[in-house]
């Protein structure tokens, strides 16, 4: 299928961007790595009037650690997080992720900022991005701001990105020593959505009590959910199987999901709970606490 | 637009729209090795090489966005006369049938195999999940991307099948 | 460890049983194939359809004028311009008729209402967006049960007052067919006097072949010569021919179809799909060629499904577990039109070979067809006309059967078969089954996979409250249609031509009336003629596709190729060495009885050192023939096989499920297939990994669902699910070799067995992991949330 006609932009650098953002405003759709706005274009179900390319922008590509953060910029694609030993070895949670969006060509291509940006009530960063308190970093024409990623994340293929802005990069804290995370995935194939998926990331404290836990749920509401009753229930106690339990239950009641071809509600609603349980099981066998 | 990439090797100007799907741009320069087997991104038959280390699928990319990259396909693999180890591969463990996903199949395995060059077979077939054939039941085409692996790693003039 | 290649070099004489590596995929590795998208002619237009947003309405309005406003647009046409040419219903392979564009009204979703032709595909795309069309919805027909309701809504206006159609009388404008076969009064009483019955329903769900190659076509109107070139992916290019020339009038020598190099198949490119015939009126109005080449989402809303069959059966058996009789009722939904590509005698295609593997003495089968506000079909998908139901059916209804009976299934199975003695073997509806070992196959089997280890391990963890579980099918297909007496298409009788022409030199060009979509003909085919004449493999060319050059045939689907074409091949060569064994008798000076056929060469009768060779047969057929014979060394023959062949198979498969998710986990799967006399058995185990996939992805994930407006559900990738590399499973396959008496070299075909044979031994896999818990039965495809649904009500749970 072929995407109905547009203007094609392809700033050298980041000003050159948001000039033609400033300049076309609503019409203008920012173009990352294509790999969800393609696809929406070629079935006409998008039909931007101009795009702009960000691909060829300078020094947006990189990952470093900042100020206790991992930085992603904007064209950091899901392979670079995926190949990244640096990653696997420290980042359990978002290498998880990495692994399971789409399939491995189209990870390719994705971008994390851009699936932020595009957040789809499935993505699987969103998710990742919650449990981990992540945060983005925006530019536009009022200037730079940084945004947590709750507030940044607002509706169903809706965020805080105003008109004329673009976002630049997402910062993940960087885990200490004691803490881990898991990202547990159902899909009825590789390059489905997920049925429904939890992300999970556990701080310890020394006495082996959980200081900090964050749960992200994503495909089991209108956007990707905090379980914050969850990450209460886990605060300050000593993880046990009970207590996995009864964090993983806030997952299922919280979670409002339409049922479609990959399951009915009540399904996503309890593999909401069942994926929120195996991921805190993940997250602290990684750090060496069995719960059986 | 006027465009300017590298396939296969050699420079190419081409007139396309910006809505051009890079799969078409390569096909209508002739190179039509490359194919499409659906609109949603999801079957892989279109994948190439982008800067060689990378694949892609072509039908999800502008050709205007290929301007100054390097494009490689499956036309671009054999050397003269001399099969790449994965086509050699393919065809020594009946790695394909109709040959319809073949093409992308073997550029995915391509890039699967710089990135790991000594995959185990739940890597390779992890690794070509965003491909899709209809015919083999992909497990040729596992035996063949070992096959391709111990070729590559072999020191050149040894036998692959020894 | 090394991997090893077995396979050998496609060099030298190399007959059957030789696993030669493919002679065709020279081409295909570095991507010079010719796919029916590669072919570029000059002056080409691009067509797209215009699709309906709705499953059943009036169409009020089509308005075109936006459409021909834009740059590069040529034409529109509707179903209006059709009927001018006598061309806006066509006649459908099964003795109905469809729309081609649609007339007054749609009946599915996605069907197409506007052809738009255009100097580039991104204008076409373009115009057929543009095209304005007003609906008036009418009320939608989705459940076939529900079709011939009194109060129905009335699909097919055009014929609603005929209450007689091609395959007899209808009770309903929305009744099709009814179609039944064996003695119902016989068998009800059998059922009655059984110890032990069984009821089940169950649905095969439609489904779709999707080969990753769309179908496309280009036509190319050369209003010069009057001759009309038509290059279209078709699995069936002579009969595409036939149809064209009876639909569009064109006399039949004026039209040459050319079917390039298929990208997948599986039954999908049998029908003339309304896209063709835009394609080709498209090119004889606008005197240019037309290119059509079909978006995954036409592929899947709009041309052949498959299955969609609902069935329900009755088992009787006595107490110990034989078989005594089955009764069969069957629902098939045929969408809009009845377009499936079944044989014309066949209605319900050879679903009557239901009884299986087992010797029922008593059945009956009735079949009815309905319409309803779907896309039309029921194509042959990867399967011998609907014998992946009545495998699927059997299959299933003999582990419901033995769970009723408490008994293993591999015993009910041992003790039920058709015994080695009884063949050839004339089932309770009608079939006479050539050759099988049902029993050694599946004995095979189970000894390949320690089925009785794996039965220890089943308890001991059962006990434990973890599922694991075992599914076997022992499946009987019945494939070759087929001999002239019963089968015709369209009247056209079902046989298939080869065509052998061996060179001075000793090469040969061989062609066939079949069309390969990979199942490797031009290198079986080289086998074949290797074998029979002693010619080098690598210097016989074959040639499949070009209606000007090859001999007629029906094509290639439903495992036919291997049984018909695959005989014609035999005994055209056979007649050639007949013909060669008299010009080696005068080359060798001898009378042609002295001249006997020895290791691929003539020899003088108790001479070994007295030989000639084919090459040299054949030098001589043209520079020094034997006075009063007709020089020349070429043949065509036209094969009617005397029977269906039958080829069977044995495959178990062990899944494990998580009591979380519901997942289910395919741990191993065996199959062992009995194909007959193996041709190449790379290309058979290739085929064989090919079909399981197929059935793996029937069984958990592939189905095409409507909401209840008649919304197409699965209309592209990321609904209608193939599984990918990782989801599916690592194949173990095995053979035991049962030769077809009656087939020139004994072989049975064998691309589709695994479609056929594996759904049933999935499906009762996972049944017999929960069968504890009261299953007895569980639809394709088994979703985690169908396993989770028995998981939570047994109160089984697990993170
Ligand atoms: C076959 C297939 C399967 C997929 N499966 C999954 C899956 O399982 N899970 C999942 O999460 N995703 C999935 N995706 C989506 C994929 O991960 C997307 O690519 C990703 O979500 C978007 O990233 P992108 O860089 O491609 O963004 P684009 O497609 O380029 O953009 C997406 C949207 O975000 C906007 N945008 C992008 N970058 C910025 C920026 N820096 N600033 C402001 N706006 C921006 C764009 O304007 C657009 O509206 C799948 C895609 C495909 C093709
Ligand atoms: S054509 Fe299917 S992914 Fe590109
Ligand atoms: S070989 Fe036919 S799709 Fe892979």
């Amino acid at each position: 299928m072929i995407p109905a006609a547009f203007e094609y932009k392809r700033p050298m650098s980041l000003e050159e961007a948001l000039s033609h953002l400033a300049q076309y405003g609503a019409d203008a759709r920012v173009l990352a790595g294509g790999q969800s706005l393609i696809p929406a274009m070629r079935y006409r179900l998008a039909q931007p009037a101009v795009l702009v390319d960000i691909n060829k922008l300078p020094n947006l590509g990189y990952m470093k650690e900042e100020n206790g953060m991992l930085c992603l910029g904007a064209l950091v694609r899901d392979t670079d997080v995926e190949f990244s030993p640096e990653i696997r070895s420290r980042y359990h949670l978002i290498s998880d992720v990495s692994m399971v969006v789409a399939d491995p060509i189209v990870r390719f291509r994705a971008t994390v900022v851009g699936s932020l940006c595009h957040n789809d009530p499935s993505g699987d960063w969103a998710a990742a991005a919650i449990a981990a308190r992540a945060q983005m970093a925006i530019q536009g024409p009022g200037g730079a701001r940084v945004e947590p990623i709750d507030r940044f994340l607002v509706d169903s293929f809706a965020t805080s990105i105003g008109e004329g802005e673009m976002a630049v990069e997402v910062r993940f804290p960087v885990p200490n020593a004691l803490t881990s995370g898991a990202y547990e995935k159902i899909e009825r194939k590789v390059g489905d959505y997920a049925t429904a998926a939890a992300a999970v990331q556990v701080e310890l404290n020394p006495d082996g009590t959980i200081k900090e836990a964050g749960i992200g749920i994503t495909a089991v509401a209108h956007m990707a959910l905090r379980v914050e009753e969850a990450e209460k229930i886990l605060r300050g106690q000593k993880p046990t199987l009970e207590l996995i339990r009864a964090a993983a239950e806030e997952a299922r009641k919280i979670a409002n999901p339409n049922p479609d071809a990959r399951g009915s509600a009540e399904y996503k609603k309890d593999m909401a709970r069942v994926l929120v349980g195996r991921g805190l099981i993940k997250a602290l066998k990684r750090l060496n606490v069995v719960v059986a | 637009m006027e465009i300017t990439l590298k396939i296969n090797g050699s420079e190419k100007k081409l007139s396309v729209e910006p809505r051009t799907l890079l799969v078409h741009a390569i096909r209508d320069a002739g190179l039509t090795g490359t194919h499409i087997g659906c609109d949603s991104s999801s079957c892989g038959v279109c994948t190439v090489v982008l800067d060689g280390k990378t694949a892609v699928k072509s039908c999800t990319m502008f050709a205007v966005q290929a301007e100054g990259h390097e494009i490689t396909t499956i036309e671009g693999m054999a050397q003269g006369d001399k099969l790449h180890p994965l086509q050699q591969a393919f065809h020594d463990q009946h790695g394909l049938q109709c040959g319809y996903c073949t093409p992308g199949m073997i550029m995915a395995a391509h890039v699967l195999l710089q990135h790991n060059p000594n995959p185990t077979e739940e890597e390779i077939r992890f690794g070509l999940s965003g491909n899709l054939c209809r015919c083999t039941g992909y497990q040729n085409i596992v035996k063949a991307v070992q096959q391709a692996a111990q070729m590559l790693q072999q020191p050149a003039g040894a036998a692959a099948d020894d | 460890m090394a991997v090893q290649t077995p396979n050998l070099e496609p060099k030298g004489i190399q007959g059957l049983g030789k696993a030669i590596k493919r002679k065709e995929d020279a081409r295909f590795i570095v991507g010079k194939g010719n796919y029916l998208d590669d072919i570029n002619l000059p002056g080409m237009l691009y067509m797209a359809l215009v699709h309906s947003p709705y499953a059943h309405a009036k169409i009020l309005n089509i308005d075109t004028s936006e459409a021909l406003k834009i740059p590069g647009v040529k034409a529109v046409i509707t179903a209006k311009d059709l009927a001018a040419a006598g061309l806006s219903w066509i006649p459908t392979l099964a003795g109905d008729k469809q729309m081609v564009l649609a007339d007054g009204k749609v009946l599915y979703q996605h069907q197409e209402v506007a052809a738009v032709y255009a100097e580039t595909r991104q204008a076409a795309a373009d115009g057929a967006a543009a095209v304005q069309v007003e609906y008036e919805p009418l009320p939608v027909v989705v459940d076939p049960y529900k079709a011939t309701a009194p109060d129905a809504p009335v699909l097919r206006e055009d014929i609603k007052d005929q209450m007689s159609g091609a395959h007899g009388p209808r009770r309903h404008p929305n009744h099709i067919w009814t179609w039944e076969v064996g003695s119902k009064d016989e068998t009800e009483k059998a059922l009655a006097q059984s110890e032990v019955r069984i009821k089940q329903h169950m649905v095969y769900p439609r489904s779709h072949p999707a080969p990753l190659e769309p179908c496309g076509c280009i036509g190319d109107m050369n209003k010069a010569t009057g001759r009309l070139t038509v290059y279209m992916t078709t699995q069936a290019p002579h009969a595409i021919r036939t149809v064209l020339s009876l639909v569009t009038k064109i006399p039949e020598n004026n039209i040459r179809v050319i079917s390039p190099d298929i990208g997948g198949g599986f039954g999908n490119k049998v029908p003339v799909y309304p896209g063709y015939v835009c394609a080709i009126v498209g090119s004889i109005v606008l005197g240019a060629p037309v290119k059509w080449v079909e978006t995954r989402t036409e592929n899947l809303t709009t041309t052949g499904f498959a299955r969609d069959f609902h069935m329900d059966i009755e088992i009787g058996a006595t107490k110990d577990g034989k078989v005594t009789a089955m009764k069969v009722y069957t629902l098939a939904d045929h969408g809009a039109f009845d377009a499936a590509a079944d044989p014309s005698k066949y209605p319900a295609g050879l679903f009557s070979i239901c009884t299986g593997s087992y010797d029922f003495q008593k059945a009956y089968a009735q079949v009815e067809a309905v319409y309803t506000n779907k896309a039309p079909g029921g194509v042959a998908y990867r399967c011998s006309f609907r014998v992946t139901e009545a495998s699927y059916l059997i299959e299933r209804s003999m582990d419901v059967l033995a769970h009723e009976l408490k008994m293993d299934p591999a015993e009910l199975r041992l003790k039920n078969f058709i015994q080695p003695h009884q063949f050839p073997y004339p089932s309770a509806l009608g079939w006479t089954y050539d050759s099988g070992d049902y029993e050694k196959t599946l004995k095979v089997a189970l000894e390949r996979i320690g089925y009785h280890e794996l039965r220890k391990e089943q308890a001991e963890k059962r006990a434990r409250g973890e599922l694991m579980g075992i599914g076997i099918s022992t499946f009987t297909e019945i494939v070759g249609a087929g001999p002239s007496k019963d089968f015709d298409i369209l009247g056209i009788k079902m046989f298939d031509g080869a065509e052998i022409r061996v060179h001075p030199t000793g090469s040969a060009i061989v062609r066939a009336g079949t069309r390969h979509q990979g199942q490797g003909h031009e290198t079986t085919w080289a086998q074949i003629v290797s074998e029979e004449l002693g010619l080098d493999v690598d210097k016989i060319i074959v040639e499949e596709g070009d209606t000007d050059t090859a001999p007629y045939g029906l094509g290639t689907y439903a495992s036919r190729s291997t049984p018909t074409a695959g005989g014609a091949m035999a005994l055209a060569a056979r007649r050639i060495r007949e013909k060669a064994k008299k010009i080696a008798a005068h080359l060798l000076e001898v009378s042609e009885n002295d001249v006997e056929w020895v290791d691929k060469k003539f020899q003088v009768k108790g001479v070994p050192g007295k030989s000639v060779t084919m090459n040299e047969v054949a030098f001589a057929a043209y520079t020094n023939p034997p006075p009063g014979l007709e020089p020349g060394l070429e043949t065509t023959y036209y094969y009617d096989p005397p029977n269906l062949t039958f080829p069977h198979g044995a495959y178990v498969c062990v899944v494990d499920i998580d009591k979380g998710t519901g997942e289910v986990k395919v741990r191993r799967f065996v199959a062992i297939d009995d194909c007959g006399t193996i041709i190449n058995p790379m290309i058979v185990e290739g085929q064989v990994h090919g079909g399981l996939t197929e059935g793996f992805a029937m069984a958990f994930m592939q189905e095409i669902a409507f909401d209840e407006q008649g919304n197409h559900l699965a209309s592209n990738f990321t609904d209608y699910l193939l599984p990918t590399a990782l989801e599916t499973p690592k194949w173990e396959t095995g053979h035991t070799v049962t030769p077809s008496p009656h087939h020139p070299i004994g072989a049975k075909g064998v691309g589709e067995s695994p479609t056929v044979g594996s759904p049933a031994a999935f499906v009762n896999a996972v049944v017999d992991a929960l069968a504890h818990l009261g299953v007895r039965h569980i639809d394709m495809p088994i979703t985690r949330e169908k396993v989770w649904r028995v998981l939570r009500s047994a109160g089984i749970d697990a993170f």
